[in-house]
């Protein structure tokens, strides 16, 4: 830079900046939109699911050990609560799986039955058992931070896939695929 | 009722930002004279309706009112009072009405005071800030409604991130984001003076308070942030160059540079250009921050954070405002006329230098941020670390600090350095000798060993400018530059006798055994349980001695679990003396007994923010000086000019006499 100089700055270094942003934009656009996996993968996956023993959440149903999962059929467990609302956003594609014939089970975290069967008649109620997690210590043992989250575990109780944050429609046909694979 | 009162405060917010962008526009345009009154009264109003609806906000989440869908989310009705007030901003939606909030007030206040610039400048900065404020009034009200209701009401809250349930970090995003409106108000100033074409003197001046108040609190939002990744994720440093911590460096370092050309361009009217591009650059560099963070594109957060939506919002807003700044600078810089001329050697060729300097380390770090992007959408997954960062930002940082010792005795149009040889012998042999020490001690890395010289010879010559002074009569800014160019020094001392003395311990412990780290003995004496409010805690009691002959002090680190949401974090210990701090975690329990602690001997690692706050606080200096001559200087205008116009009264009342 020669202060000097009375020169100005050559008409192309007035639209550089202009023109590095764009090329900042597009990169943030793509970013942004490819479909990237930004899942956190739990150190659990292709583990056994640690063992437990939950009580029913509902009179009308059995609560969740984890002998019920590992029963030689693919599971689909869902930990969820009334009081969360990216599981009422959930709700109808766990609807369209358990549909599909997928064994779906529940584990509800801190929740009271009343609210619980509030919610699942006004969303939907795909849950084979549900059992009550009411101090949150299986969820964490499954190494789950946060509601909701869905495990794919095979018949033999080997975590095989963890999904973070509610099932979106798109995410459907992987669940189904992970459920296959799951069976061979 | 509450959240009803907000949302309406908020739509007619956004409302009167519309009304004040159009008037504005017209009445530049020629259209509608009449329509240039009313500009400043809706800026004042659109300010206030917007704290309005923040204060509803805060309300809201006081009371935990949970049929409001936000609150039900982020807070928790066990949660204290303080922190679930602070739940009101610590979450997306909430964060961005604060920023409408505190940019809708900037504006009224530039609105009510502002009486320097000629009035077209203003109209066109004003509708300028509308135009800001109008997109986020946008992104809040379509995208991200704070005051959603939620039906069925639930029965308990969802709780905060408890790494967040900290007093430090409840007023850490405030500050940072008072800094990054601060900016704001800097690129309305910038586009109104490219729309108008008066880039000079007086535009430098009245943006100048704004840059320096921005800077301030960004200074002192970064060496909070540093200081909190410091004790409370427990990993023992105090800068990762992580996506978020980038976020508010990027902008520290475009204001710091605006801060020094905008000087130059009030004093000297030189850097015309350069001033506006970098008003334009530094809100940029807030914007992308905010983008970068908050569309969860770099860090890889939990799932549900992540919104692809909230991401194109903001930016579909960064495209708009940035780009139509920077397409507005391009058609207009060349017309914006020649600043004054200066010799290399000069005040304002050190300032230049410095802010080359500056905006190259602001350029590596934007990189470095943006790369694993880059390689992303090349098909390859890396992360950029300090192997990267330190020693390409050493490059510029080093010639730079060496013209910050310097720079400040320089005259301003042209010097020589024989002028200024002899004040440089002292810290040219400070510099010397902090280099041979650093050798001699031996094993110290090459950053570290050039940190600690230039802070000696720095922290000498940033006083210098005082020399011959009467230090009662120097004006307030110039004992702010002073303090904030020896805060650097302070600071850079610290920076490198932590990287260079630093020792670390990590040992597995039996209760009632002892151990050691640095100058310290150190015996763990129990680990009991405790519980707080919305957590429990195992917490080791250390009774731990300086020396053989040391006191006796016992400090307490703490491992915690919150249950509102489950989530484990570790409450550090810290013990701070004169010469450093001892920093001690709690590890987990093993098989036998014996517990984890990790222990760490930190020499003078406290002046890495004392040296912060001194920057800070030499800012603040500067502000009060500045804003003080400027009142002094309204004052003595309107009474000369109510002089004058009683004097006329007096004459006109003469001449009307008829006697």
């Amino acid at each position: 830079m020669n202060a000097q100089s009375r020169t100005k700055a050559p008409a192309w270094a007035i639209w550089l900046p202009l023109v590095l942003f764009v090329g900042f934009v597009a990169l943030v656009t793509i970013g942004l939109y490819r479909p990237a996996d930004r899942a956190v993968g739990s150190t659990l996956v292709g583990k056994p699911m640690p063992a437990f023993v939950l009580p029913a959440a509902l009179p009308d149903r059995p609560g969740l050990r984890s002998a019920d999962i590992a029963s030689g059929k693919p599971h689909l467990v869902n930990i969820f609560a009334s009081w969360c609302i990216p599981c009422r956003v959930e709700a109808p594609q766990l609807g369209a799986l358990a549909r599909a014939g997928v064994a779906i089970e529940g584990i509800s975290v801190r929740d009271s039955s009343e609210a619980l069967n509030g919610f699942l008649k006004e969303n939907g109620d795909p849950y084979q058992r549900i059992g009550a997690d009411d101090d949150g210590k299986v969820q964490l043992a499954l190494g789950s931070s946060g509601v909701p989250e869905t495990y794919v575990i095979d018949g033999k109780g080997v975590i095989r896939y963890q999904h973070i944050g509610e099932i979106r429609p798109e995410h459907v046909p992987m669940i189904l695929e992970k459920l296959r694979e799951a069976s061979q | 009722m509450t959240a009803e009162l907000g949302l309406a405060a908020l739509w007619l917010a956004a409302a009167l930002a519309g009304l004040q962008l159009l008037a504005g526009a017209l009445a530049l345009a020629g259209r509608g004279t009449s329509l240039a009154g009313i500009v400043r009264p809706v800026a004042v109003v659109q300010g206030v309706l917007a704290l309005v609806a923040f204060l509803c906000l805060i309300a809201v989440f006081a009371e935990t009112d949970l049929s409001v869908k936000l609150v039900a989310m982020n807070s928790h009705s066990l949660k204290p009072l303080v922190f679930k007030i602070a739940g009101a901003w610590g979450n997306h939606e909430g964060s961005m009405l604060l920023w409408v909030t505190v940019m809708g007030m900037a504006g009224g206040v530039v609105a009510l005071v502002e009486r320097r610039l000629p009035e077209p400048t203003i109209l066109a900065t004003l509708a300028g800030q509308a135009f800001v404020s109008l997109g986020f009034y946008a992104f809040l009200l379509i995208a991200s409604n704070p005051f959603e209701r939620l039906f069925p009401v639930p029965e308990e809250g969802n709780g905060l991130n408890p790494l967040l349930q900290d007093l430090g970090l409840a007023f850490h995003p405030p500050t940072l984001y008072l800094g990054y409106v601060g900016l704001s108000v800097a690129f309305s100033f910038a586009i109104g003076a490219l729309v108008t074409r008066q880039v000079g003197p007086a535009f430098a001046r009245a943006m100048r308070p704004w840059v320096l108040g921005a800077w301030i609190f960004l200074t002192l939002g970064i060496t909070a942030g540093s200081y909190w990744a410091y004790y409370e994720l427990g990993w023992g440093g105090w800068w990762f160059w992580d996506p978020v911590e980038n976020a508010s460096l990027m902008p520290w370092l475009a204001a710091t540079a605006l801060l020094h050309s905008v000087s130059v361009l009030a004093a000297r009217d030189a850097l015309r250009a350069w001033t506006v591009m970098l008003g334009v650059v530094a809100f940029s560099m807030s914007m992308i921050g905010t983008f970068l963070v908050r569309s969860g594109i770099l860090t890889s957060v939990h799932a549900f954070a992540v919104d692809p939506q909230r991401g194109s919002f903001i930016l579909a807003l960064l495209a708009i405002n940035i780009g139509g700044a920077l397409t507005l600078f391009a058609l207009r810089a060349g017309t914006v006329t020649e600043g004054e001329r200066f010799a290399l050697v000069s005040r304002e060729g050190a300032l230049v230098f410095n802010n080359v300097m500056l905006s190259a380390i602001l350029g590596i770090v934007l990189f470095g941020t943006l790369y694993p992007l880059v390689a992303e959408a090349m098909g390859a997954k890396v992360s950029v670390g300090p192997p990267y960062f330190n020693p390409m930002g050493a490059l510029f940082a080093v010639p730079m600090l060496v013209v910050l010792a310097i720079g400040p005795m320089l005259r301003w149009r042209r010097d020589s350095f024989p002028r200024i040889g002899r004040q440089l012998v002292i810290p040219a042999m400070l510099v010397g000798a902090g280099l041979i020490a650093m050798v001699a001690i031996g094993g110290v890395g090459i950053l570290p060993t050039l940190g600690f010289a230039l802070a000696l010879g720095l922290g000498w010559a940033s006083v210098l400018p005082l020399k011959g002074r009467n230090l009662r009569r120097t004006p307030l800014p110039v004992w702010g530059m002073v303090i904030a160019h020896f805060g650097i020094a302070v600071s850079l001392l610290g920076m490198s006798c932590e990287s260079a003395f630093s020792v670390e311990k990590l040992v597995a412990i039996k209760t009632g055994d002892a151990t050691g780290v640095g100058p310290w003995q150190i015996k763990l004496d129990a680990v009991q349980p405790m519980a707080g409010p919305n957590w429990t805690a195992l917490e080791a009691r250390l009774l731990v001695r300086y020396g053989d002959h040391g006191k006796v002090v016992q400090i307490d680190p703490q491992s915690r679990s919150f249950w509102a949401p489950p989530q484990q974090t570790s409450e550090s210990a810290l013990l701070t003396r004169w010469n450093g701090q001892l920093y001690a975690v709690l590890g987990g329990e093993a098989d036998d007994g014996r517990w984890q602690l990790r222990l760490w001997w930190k020499p003078f690692v406290p002046l890495i923010w004392l040296g912060g706050v001194l920057i800070a606080l030499g800012g603040l200096l500067a502000l009060i000086g500045r804003v003080a001559s400027d009142l002094r200087r309204i004052f003595a205008r309107e009474k000369i000019a109510y002089r004058r116009g009683r004097m006329a009264d007096l004459e006109r009342a003469q001449s009307e006499d008829p006697s």
